[in-house]
C-alpha cells in the first residue's frame, strides 16, 4: 500500500490512474469524476502488480493520515478519524519479536513484496530509530496507547479522565512520540504475541477510535463504549478506551474471535504492565494538554508549507476516495479535515529528522505534515474539492466556515464560494423545543364498548389508560431529577397494569395507544422530542461564539459528561423516547412486546408503501415551490416517524438476543447462527429495501432501515439474511457519488442523507468491520435493470438541512468544531471510527413498470403526470373524505332508517307477543331478515352521495384559474375514487353493520321494556316566557329538610317559623315546579314527598310557629290556606307521582296522637279535598284508612280514628259549606272543630 | 370565593368534631360570616365526610352495634318520644343518618328471619313510613331530617346542586354559543370516560386550550380535588386533551397548580373566552 502512495509521490502514476485503479476493483470501467484520462499504459503495468492490495489501499490511506496527522497534531483535537486497517497495511518488520504478527500480516500479501520494499525500508528504518527495540518496550508502548489516547485528548477530555480518578493514567505516558502518541491509535494485532490465529489468520485490522471517555461516562451510550467482545479488563473503571473491538476480519476468517480474545488479554497484560515509567517527553506526557490560554495557537502561512506538491497529491487522492464513496463515512473525514483546519501548534518530536527538507517529495519518509501549515493546507485542498458538500451544509456552519481566517489565507476563492453560499443559503436548521406531552384522544370508532370483548376487558383498558398517563406524567416530573430510577419508580406499577392485560385484544389496545402516543410525542416537529442534537440542549450551537471558551470551561470544570456523543454516536433515545424504552424494559411482557412489534411493524409498511407525490421538473415555478414546502413537510413526517418506529421495532425485536456479554465464538456462534437462521425476521426488511430501491425510493426506506439495524445484535448481521441487506447497502453507499448528478437521479440532499446514515451504521460496533471487504458479492439482487421507467422518490427534492440535521444530528458535530475554533478552545468530542470498506456497486437498477393497473387507471396517473402534484393531493383527498363521508352519511340515513323501522317492527311483535316477547335472539333473526336487504341500497346512494359532493370539494380546493378541462377531469376522478371506496366499504360492510346498529336497537328496546317506566315517562318543560328565575330545588329541598327538622326537633326554644315563611316556601315551590328548568326527577321526587310529610305535619299542627309573642300554634285558617296551596301543587304542578298515601300512613296519622286536644279536622278536611280535587279516590282512601286501624294505637286515639274513618265514609262527596256542617257533628268527641 | 390554603385551615380548624346538625350550621356562619354559605356548607360537609371515614370502623364493629343498640332500647322504653337515636348518633361523634341505618339494620336483624337486603334499609331509609316499628320510624325519620351531612335528603340535595349547576353550564355555554357535546351524548357514542361537557370547537381561557369542562358543585379542596384528578381531570386529559373544572363553591388556590399541565380550575364561569376565528380576512 504504501508502495502504491510511494509511486504516487515520486508521480510514477498519476491521481487519476490511482483512483481508477481503486475504484475498478469495484466498479469496473465506469469513469468516475475525477478520472477522466486514459490509463497510461505503464502506470496500468505499475499498479497492476499491486491489484491484489488494492482493496486494503483506501484503509492504508486513512490510518495514514491519520498518523500523520496524529505526528503533528498531538493535542490537536481528538481526532476520531483513525481509520481502520492502517497497522494491517503498514509492513511491518518480519522477525521482530514483538512483530510477530506483523510478520504474519506481511505474509499476507506476499506477491507486493517487492514493490513494497521501498517503503518497507525507511518505514523500517523509521520503527528502528524511534521505537525501542525489545518486545516490553513495544508493549510498554503500546499499552499506553489506550491511556494516551485518553491522555492526549485535548482539554477537557484528558482533564476529565483523571477527575474521574483512573489511577492508572498519570504514569500512562509516552517515551517516543510519533506512532505510540497518537490517541487514536490502537494496539495492533502484532503486538498480539504469537499464536496460532495470530499467525495463521492473520486479520485485516481495522482500528476503531478510541471512545472518548466523556461517552464512556454517559450510560445509554454503553452499547458502544462496551466492545463487543467484552474486552474491557475488569481493572478498568469505564470501557472509555476499549479500542480493539472493532476487530476486522477479511470474509472467510473464521477466527475473529480467538484473535479478539488473545487480543484482550494482551490488553490485560499491557494494562498491567503500563505503568512502568518511561521516560515522558514534556510535549506529549505533559499531563496537562494545553489549551487555548497556556499556549498561543500557531498561526498557519501558507507560505510556509513544506512539501506542497506532494499535500497536492495526497489531498486529491483522499478527496477522489472520498467522493468515491470508498471511505466508510464521509462526514467522519470532513470531521477530520476540519479538525486539521483547526489545529491549535504542532508538537515537533524532539528527534524530528534533520535531513528533512520542505519540498521533499519522494518518499513516505519524511511525515507528510510537517507544520501546522501543511496540516492547513492539506485541509483547505480537501475542502476545495468538496465545496459543494460543504454548501449544501447548514447556514450556521457555513458562516463559521466562511469567517475562517485559515480558509481565508489558503484560499480566498474557496472563502470566496463559501461567503457566496452562505449568502444564498436558506438552510437554517433550528432546534425546536419539544412540545408538552399530549393525550392521545378517545375515538369512540376504536375505543368504545363495541371493540372489546367484554365489559371486563372495556373496563380494564379504562384504567390502564389512566394508569399509563398517570405513568407518564410521573415520569416527565421526576426524571430530570438526579437518583430518579424508572424501575425503582414506575416498575412495580407500570408491571402490576400490565398483569391485568388478559385479553389479546386489550393488549392490542394497549399498544395502540402506546405506539399513538410515541408518535405523538416523540415525532414532534423538532424530531427526536427533547432536543435534536444530543440528549441536552446544544447549547454551544446556540451561545456565541466568544462565550464558547469560557463556557466549555466551565463544563469542563464541573466535570459534566459531554453532552454530544461526537461524529458518530451510538443509538440513543433521546428525550421522551427514553420514556418509551424505559417502558418497554420495565413492563418486561411478552405479550405486550409482540403486540408492539406487530403493530410497529404493521404501521412501518404502511408508511412505507404511502404513497407520496414524486416530483416532476417540468413544473419548477413559484406554485410549485409552495407545493414543495408541503411535500417536503409530508416527507418529513412520514421519514420521522418511520425512523421512530423501526427505531422501536429494531429495539423490541433484537431485545432478547442483545445483552452485555460478548458475542458468541466459534461452535458456539455456529449453533447460534443456525437457530437463528430460522428464525423469520420480524419484518421482511430485506424484501422492503429492495422494492425500495427498486422504486427509488432509498431516501424513504434506508433512513428507517438504518435506525432499525442500529439496535441488531452481534449476530444478526452474520445471519444471511440480514448479510444480503448489509450487502445491498454497501452497494447502494458505494453508489451515491455525489459529483453525479443528473436527470432523474437522486437529489443531492437526498444522497448525502443516505450517506450520513449509512456511515453512521458502518460504525455501530455490532456491524462487523469485515462486511466492509466484501469485495464481490452476489450481484443478482442489484441486476434489475438499468433503465427508470419513472422518476421515483429519490429524484425528489424531499430533504431539506432540516431534516438532515434532524436525522443526523452528529453532522452538526461539524459545526462545533467550527465554533470551538472560534473560541479559542479545542474540542475533544470523540466518537467511534473504523472501517474501511472498499466495495463493489452496480447501477441501481429501477422497476419494471407496473402493468396490472386498469386503462382508466393509467389514464388517471397519466393526468396527473403533468399536473402540479398538489392536484393528485387535492383529489385524493377529496375522494378519501368524501369516501369515508359517505359511509358515515348512509349510517346516518339509511341504516338509522333502517333502525327505526325495527324498533316499530318490534314493538308490534311485543304487542302481538304479549309481555314476554319471546327470545331476543331470535327476534334479531326476524327483524334482520327483514331489513338487511334494505342494505342493497347503500350503494346507489353512496354513488349518488359521491356524485353530488366530490366535485364542489374539488373545485372549492384547486386553483381558480385551473382550466375548465383540468377542472373537470379532476373532478371526475374525484367522483371515481371517492365512489369506489366508498362502494367497496358498503358493499362489504353494510349488512354486518345494519345487523350491529338493528341489535343495539333491540336490546335497547328490550331494556326499555323492563323497570322504571314511570322514570322514562314524558315530562313538560316550562313554558316559553319562562326566564328560569325561580328558585333552584336543591336550594328548597333543603328549606323544606330545614322546617321537618325543626318540627321533628330537638329544637331550641327560640327556634321555629313564621306562617309567612312557609307560605313563602309553598310559593317558590310553585315557582320552582312550574319552571323545571333546573328540576331533575329524582330532586322532583324528594320534593313530593317532603310536601306531604310538610302536610302531615300541618294537619298534626306540629310545626314550631315563630311569631309575635311567641305564639306556637299555627293558626286553623293559616293551616287550612297552606294545605289549599299544597293541594294545589299537587294537583297542578307536580308532574311526577306524589305519594300521598303517606298522609295516611301511621306514622304520620300517629303524629295526630302526641298532640293534645286531638284535632282531627284538618285531616278530614284534607281527605275530602283530595277526593273532590281527583288527587286520591274515596276507595283508596278507605283502603288506607282501613289498614291503619290494624295498627296498634292507644285507646283512645283508636276510638277517635274509627269515628274519623266512619264520617269520611258516610259522607257523600258535597261541596265545602256541607263539609263544615259535618264537622259540627262531632263536638262532644273532646275534638274541638274549628269553624272557619 | 377562592381561599388560600390558610384561610381554608383557619375554617376546618373550626369544624372538627362538629356534630353535622343546623345548629352548628348556624355557629359556622355566625363565625365565618364574610364566606358563602354554600361555601362553607360544602366544606363542612366535605371536612365531615373526611371525619367519618376515618372513624367508620370503629362504629361498625359488632360490639359497638351491639352497645349502640342496647343503649337505644333502654332509651326508647324509658321515652320513646325523645330523641335517643339522635342524642346517641351525636354522643358517639357519629352521623345521625348512619347511626339510623345501623340501628335500623340490627333491628331487622332481629325482628325479620333473613338478613335485610341493602335495597330494603335503603327504600326504609327514604320512606321511615315502611318501618314495622312506628317508635323506630320516628326515630329514625328525625335522625335523617336533622342530619345535614349524609342521609338520603341530603344525598337528594346534593345531587340536585349538582345537576342544577350543570344546567347552569350548560345555558352559559349555549349563550356563548359554543357548541358541545353533553354526558349522555357521549355515553351514547360509547366514551369510557365522560366530562360534563366536552366542547366540539375548543377555546382558550387565560391562554390555556379548553377541550371539556366539569362541573363541579362542591369547594375544591385537597381530598376530594386529588381524588377528582385521579379518577376524573387526569382521565379526561388522558382522552381528550386539556380542560377546565368549574368549582362553584371555590377552591384552595394552591390546587390551581396544573395549568401548564392542562387542567385548569375556576370558580366560576370564565369571562373572557377566546374562540377560534373562522373568518381570517
Amino acid at each position: 500500500m504504501a508502495a502504491v502512495l510511494e509511486s504516487l509521490l515520486r508521480e510514477e502514476v498519476s491521481v487519476a490512474a490511482v483512483v481508477r485503479w481503486i475504484a475498478r476493483s469495484t466498479r469496473g470501467s465506469e469513469v468516475t469524476a475525477l478520472t477522466r484520462p486514459q490509463d497510461n499504459p505503464g502506470e496500468a503495468a505499475a499498479l497492476s502488480s499491486l491489484r491484489p492490495l488494492r482493496k486494503e489501499f483506501v484503509p492504508f490511506l486513512l490510518n495514514f493520515l491519520r498518523e500523520q496527522s496524529s505526528r503533528v497534531l498531538p493535542q490537536g483535537p481528538p481526532t476520531p478519524a483513525k481509520a481502520p486497517g492502517a497497522s494491517a497495511a503498514l509492513p511491518g518488520r518480519p522477525g521482530g519479536p514483538s512483530r510477530g504478527s506483523r510478520g504474519a500480516r506481511s505474509q499476507l500479501f506476499p506477491p507486493t513484496e517487492a514493490a513494497s520494499t521501498a517503503a518497507e525500508a525507511p518505514l523500517a528504518r523509521r520503527g528502528g530509530r524511534r521505537r525501542g527495540p525489545g518486545p516490553a518496550r513495544e508493549r510498554g508502548g503500546r499499552g499506553l496507547e489506550e491511556g494516551v489516547s485518553g491522555e492526549n485528548l485535548p482539554g477537557a477530555g484528558g482533564r476529565r479522565l483523571r477527575g474521574s480518578g483512573s489511577p492508572s493514567r498519570p504514569s500512562l505516558t509516552l517515551s517516543d512520540p510519533p506512532n505510540l502518541s497518537n490517541l487514536e491509535e490502537f494496539p495492533p494485532v502484532g503486538s498480539v504475541p504469537p499464536g496460532p490465529a495470530g499467525r495463521t489468520k492473520p486479520s485485516r485490522r481495522i482500528n476503531p477510535t478510541p471512545v472518548s471517555e466523556e461517552r464512556s461516562l454517559s450510560k445509554p451510550k454503553t452499547c458502544f463504549t462496551s466492545p463487543p467482545i467484552s474486552c474491557v479488563p475488569s481493572s478498568q473503571p469505564s470501557a472509555l478506551d476499549t479500542s480493539p473491538w472493532g476487530l476486522g476480519l477479511p470474509p472467510g476468517c473464521g477466527s475473529l474471535q480467538e484473535e479478539r480474545e488473545m487480543l484482550r488479554k494482551e490488553r490485560s497484560k499491557q494494562l498491567q504492565q503500563s505503568p512502568t515509567p518511561t521516560c515522558p517527553t514534556p510535549e506529549l506526557g505533559s499531563p496537562l494538554p494545553s489549551r487555548a490560554g497556556s499556549l498561543p495557537d500557531e498561526p498557519a502561512d501558507p507560505a510556509r508549507v513544506s512539501s506542497r506538491q506532494r499535500l497536492e497529491l495526497v489531498a486529491l487522492v483522499y478527496s477522489s476516495c472520498i467522493a468515491e464513496n470508498l471511505v466508510p463515512n464521509l462526514f467522519l473525514e470532513l470531521f477530520f479535515v476540519f479538525q486539521l483546519l483547526t489545529a491549535r501548534r504542532m508538537v515537533t518530536a524532539k528527534d524530528s529528522d534533520p535531513e528533512l527538507s520542505p519540498g521533499v517529495l519522494d518518499s513516505l519518509e519524511s511525515p507528510l505534515f510537517q507544520s501546522i501549515h501543511d496540516c492547513v493546507f492539506f485541509a483547505v485542498q480537501v475542502l476545495e474539492c468538496h465545496f459543494q458538500v460543504l454548501s449544501n451544509l447548514d447556514k450556521g456552519t457555513l458562516k463559521l466556515l466562511a469567517e475562517n481566517e485559515r480558509l481565508l489565507c489558503f484560499s480566498p476563492a474557496l472563502q470566496g464560494r463559501l461567503r457566496a453560499a452562505y449568502e444564498g443559503s436558506v438552510a437554517k436548521v433550528s432546534l425546536a423545543m419539544p412540545p408538552s406531552a399530549q393525550a392521545v384522544s378517545f375515538q369512540p370508532e376504536t375505543d368504545n364498548r363495541a371493540n372489546f370483548s367484554s365489559d371486563r376487558a372495556f373496563h380494564t383498558f379504562k384504567k390502564q389508560r389512566d394508569v399509563f398517563y398517570e405513568v407518564l406524567r410521573e415520569w416527565e416530573d421526576h426524571h430530570e431529577e438526579p437518583g430518579w430510577d424508572f424501575e425503582k419508580g414506575l416498575g412495580s406499577r407500570i408491571r402490576a397494569m400490565m398483569g391485568q392485560l388478559s385479553a389479546a385484544c386489550s393488549h392490542s389496545h394497549f399498544v395502540r395507544l402506546f405506539q399513538k402516543q410515541l408518535l405523538q410525542m416523540c415525532q414532534s416537529p423538532g424530531g427526536a422530542g427533547g432536543t435534536v442534537l444530543g440528549e441536552a440542549p446544544d447549547v454551544l450551537s446556540m451561545l456565541g461564539a466568544d462565550k464558547l471558551g469560557r463556557l466549555w470551561r466551565l463544563q469542563e470544570r464541573l466535570m459534566a459528561p459531554q453532552s454530544s456523543g461526537g461524529p458518530c454516536p451510538p443509538p440513543t433515545f433521546p428525550g421522551c423516547q427514553g420514556f418509551f424504552r424505559d417502558f418497554i424494559l420495565s413492563a418486561s411482557s411478552f405479550q405486550f412486546n409482540q403486540h408492539l412489534m406487530d403493530s410497529l411493524s404493521l404501521k412501518i409498511r404502511e408508511l412505507n408503501g404511502l404513497a407520496l407525490p414524486q416530483h416532476e421538473p417540468s413544473d419548477e415555478d413559484g406554485e410549485s415551490d409552495v407545493d414543495w414546502q408541503g411535500e417536503r413537510r409530508q416527507f418529513a413526517v412520514v421519514l420521522l416517524s418511520l425512523r421512530l418506529l423501526a427505531k422501536f421495532l429494531g429495539f423490541v425485536a433484537f431485545l432478547p438476543y442483545r445483552g452485555p456479554e460478548p458475542p458468541p465464538t466459534g461452535e458456539l456462534q455456529d449453533s447460534i447462527l443456525a437457530l437463528r437462521s430460522q428464525v423469520p425476521p420480524v419484518l421482511d426488511v430485506r424484501t422492503l429495501l429492495q422494492r425500495g430501491l427498486q422504486a427509488r425510493r432509498a431516501v424513504l426506506t434506508v433512513p428507517w432501515l438504518v435506525e432499525f439495524l442500529s439496535f441488531a445484535d452481534h449476530v444478526v448481521p452474520l445471519l444471511d439474511y440480514y448479510r444480503d441487506i448489509f450487502i445491498l447497502l454497501l452497494r447502494l453507499h458505494r453508489s451515491l457519488v455525489l459529483s453525479q448528478e443528473s436527470e432523474g437521479k437522486m437529489c443531492f440532499l437526498n444522497k448525502l442523507l443516505l450517506l450520513a446514515v449509512l456511515g453512521w451504521l458502518f460504525q455501530i460496533p455490532t456491524v462487523p468491520e469485515d462486511l466492509f471487504f466484501l469485495e464481490e458479492g452476489p450481484s443478482d439482487a442489484f441486476e434489475v435493470d438499468t433503465v427508470a421507467p419513472e422518476h421515483g422518490l429519490d429524484a425528489a427534492p424531499v430533504v431539506d438541512q432540516q431534516l438532515l440535521y434532524t436525522c443526523c444530528p452528529y453532522i452538526g458535530e461539524l459545526r462545533k468544531l467550527l465554533a470551538l475554533w472560534v473560541s479559542g478552545s479545542s474540542g475533544r468530542s470523540g466518537g467511534f471510527m473504523r472501517k474501511i470498506t472498499p466495495t463493489t456497486t452496480t447501477g441501481l437498477g429501477a422497476q419494471p413498470s407496473q402493468t396490472s393497473q386498469g386503462l382508466q387507471a393509467r389514464l388517471a396517473q397519466a393526468f396527473f403526470h403533468n399536473q402540479p402534484p398538489s392536484l393528485r393531493r387535492t383529489v385524493e383527498f377529496v375522494a378519501e373524505r368524501i369516501g369515508s363521508n359517505c359511509v358515515k352519511h348512509i349510517k346516518a340515513t339509511l341504516v338509522a332508517d333502517l333502525v327505526r323501522q325495527a324498533e316499530s317492527l318490534l314493538q308490534e311483535q311485543l304487542v302481538t307477543q304479549g309481555e314476554e316477547g319471546g327470545d331476543p335472539a331470535q327476534l334479531l333473526e326476524i327483524l334482520c331478515s327483514q331489513l338487511c336487504p334494505h342494505g342493497a341500497q347503500a350503494l346507489a346512494l353512496g354513488r349518488e352521495f359521491c356524485q353530488r359532493k366530490s366535485p364542489g370539494a374539488v373545485r372549492a380546493l384547486l386553483p381558480e384559474e385551473t382550466p375548465a378541462a383540468v377542472l373537470s377531469s379532476a373532478e371526475n376522478i374525484a367522483v371515481g375514487l371517492a365512489t369506489e371506496k366508498a362502494c367497496a366499504w358498503l358493499s362489504a360492510n353494510i349488512t354486518a353493520l345494519i345487523r350491529r346498529e338493528v341489535k343495539a336497537a333491540v336490546s335497547r328496546t328490550l331494556r326499555a321494556q323492563g323497570p322504571e317506566p314511570a322514570a322514562r315517562g314524558e315530562r313538560r318543560g316550562c313554558s316559553r316566557a319562562c326566564e328560569h328565575h325561580a328558585p333552584l330545588p336543591s336550594h328548597l329541598i333543603s328549606e323544606i329538610k330545614d322546617v321537618l327538622s325543626l318540627a321533628v326537633g330537638p329544637r331550641d326554644p327560640d327556634e321555629g317559623v313564621s306562617p309567612e315563611h312557609l307560605e313563602q316556601l309553598l310559593g317558590q315551590l310553585g315557582q320552582t315546579l312550574r319552571c323545571r328548568q333546573f328540576l331533575c326527577p329524582p330532586a322532583e321526587q324528594h320534593l313530593a314527598k317532603c310536601s306531604v310529610e310538610l302536610a302531615s305535619l300541618l294537619v298534626a299542627d306540629q310545626i314550631p310557629i315563630l311569631g309575635p309573642p311567641a305564639q306556637y300554634r299555627l293558626e286553623r285558617g293559616q293551616a287550612r290556606r297552606l294545605l289549599h296551596m299544597l293541594l294545589s301543587l299537587w294537583k297542578e304542578d307536580f308532574q311526577g307521582p306524589v305519594p300521598l298515601q303517606l298522609l295516611l300512613s301511621p306514622r304520620n296519622v300517629g303524629l295526630l296522637a302526641d298532640t293534645r286536644p286531638r284535632e282531627w279536622d284538618l285531616l278530614l278536611f284534607l281527605l275530602r279535598e283530595l277526593v273532590e280535587k281527583g288527587l286520591m279516590g274515596r276507595m283508596e282512601i278507605e283502603a288506607c284508612l282501613g289498614s291503619l286501624h290494624q295498627a296498634q294505637w292507644p285507646g283512645d286515639f283508636a276510638e277517635e280514628l274509627a269515628t274519623l274513618s266512619n264520617l269520611f265514609l258516610a259522607e257523600p262527596p258535597l261541596p265545602e259549606p256541607q263539609l263544615r256542617a259535618c264537622e259540627l257533628v262531632q263536638p262532644n268527641r273532646g275534638t274541638v272543630l274549628a269553624q272557619s | 370565593m377562592i381561599l388560600t390554603k390558610a384561610q381554608y385551615e383557619e375554617i376546618a380548624q373550626c369544624l372538627v368534631s362538629v356534630p353535622p346538625t343546623r345548629q352548628s350550621l348556624r355557629k359556622l356562619k355566625q363565625r365565618f360570616p364574610s364566606q358563602s354559605q354554600a361555601t362553607l356548607l360544602s366544606i363542612f360537609s366535605q371536612e365531615y365526610q373526611k371525619h367519618i371515614k376515618r372513624t367508620h370502623a370503629k362504629h361498625h364493629t359488632s360490639e359497638a352495634i351491639e352497645s349502640y343498640y342496647q343503649r337505644y332500647l333502654n332509651g326508647v322504653v324509658k321515652n320513646g318520644a325523645a330523641p335517643v337515636l339522635l342524642d346517641l348518633a351525636n354522643e358517639v361523634d357519629y352521623a345521625p343518618s348512619l347511626m339510623a341505618r345501623l340501628i335500623l339494620e340490627r333491628f331487622l336483624q332481629e325482628h325479620e328471619e333473613t338478613a335485610p337486603s341493602k335495597s330494603v334499609i335503603n327504600s326504609m331509609l327514604r320512606d321511615p313510613s315502611q318501618i314495622p316499628d312506628g317508635v323506630l320510624a320516628n326515630q329514625v325519620y328525625q335522625c335523617i331530617v336533622n342530619d345535614c351531612c349524609y342521609g338520603p335528603l341530603v344525598d337528594c340535595i346534593k345531587h340536585a346542586i349538582g345537576h342544577e349547576h350543570e344546567v347552569l353550564l350548560r345555558d352559559l355555554l349555549l349563550e356563548k354559543n359554543l357548541s358541545f357535546l353533553d354526558e349522555d351524548q357521549l355515553r351514547a357514542k360509547g366514551y369510557d370516560k365522560t366530562p360534563d361537557f366536552i366542547l366540539q370547537v375548543p377555546v382558550a381561557v387565560e391562554g390555556h386550550i379548553i377541550h371539556w369542562i366539569e362541573s363541579k358543585a362542591s369547594f375544591g379542596d385537597e381530598c376530594s380535588h386529588h381524588a377528582y384528578l385521579h379518577d376524573q381531570f387526569w382521565s379526561y386529559w388522558n382522552r381528550f386533551g386539556p380542560g377546565l373544572v368549574i368549582y362553584w363553591y371555590g377552591f384552595i388556590q394552591e390546587l390551581d397548580c396544573n395549568r401548564e399541565r392542562g387542567i385548569l380550575l375556576k370558580a366560576c364561569f370564565p369571562t373572557n373566552i377566546v374562540t377560534l376565528c373562522h373568518s381570517l380576512a
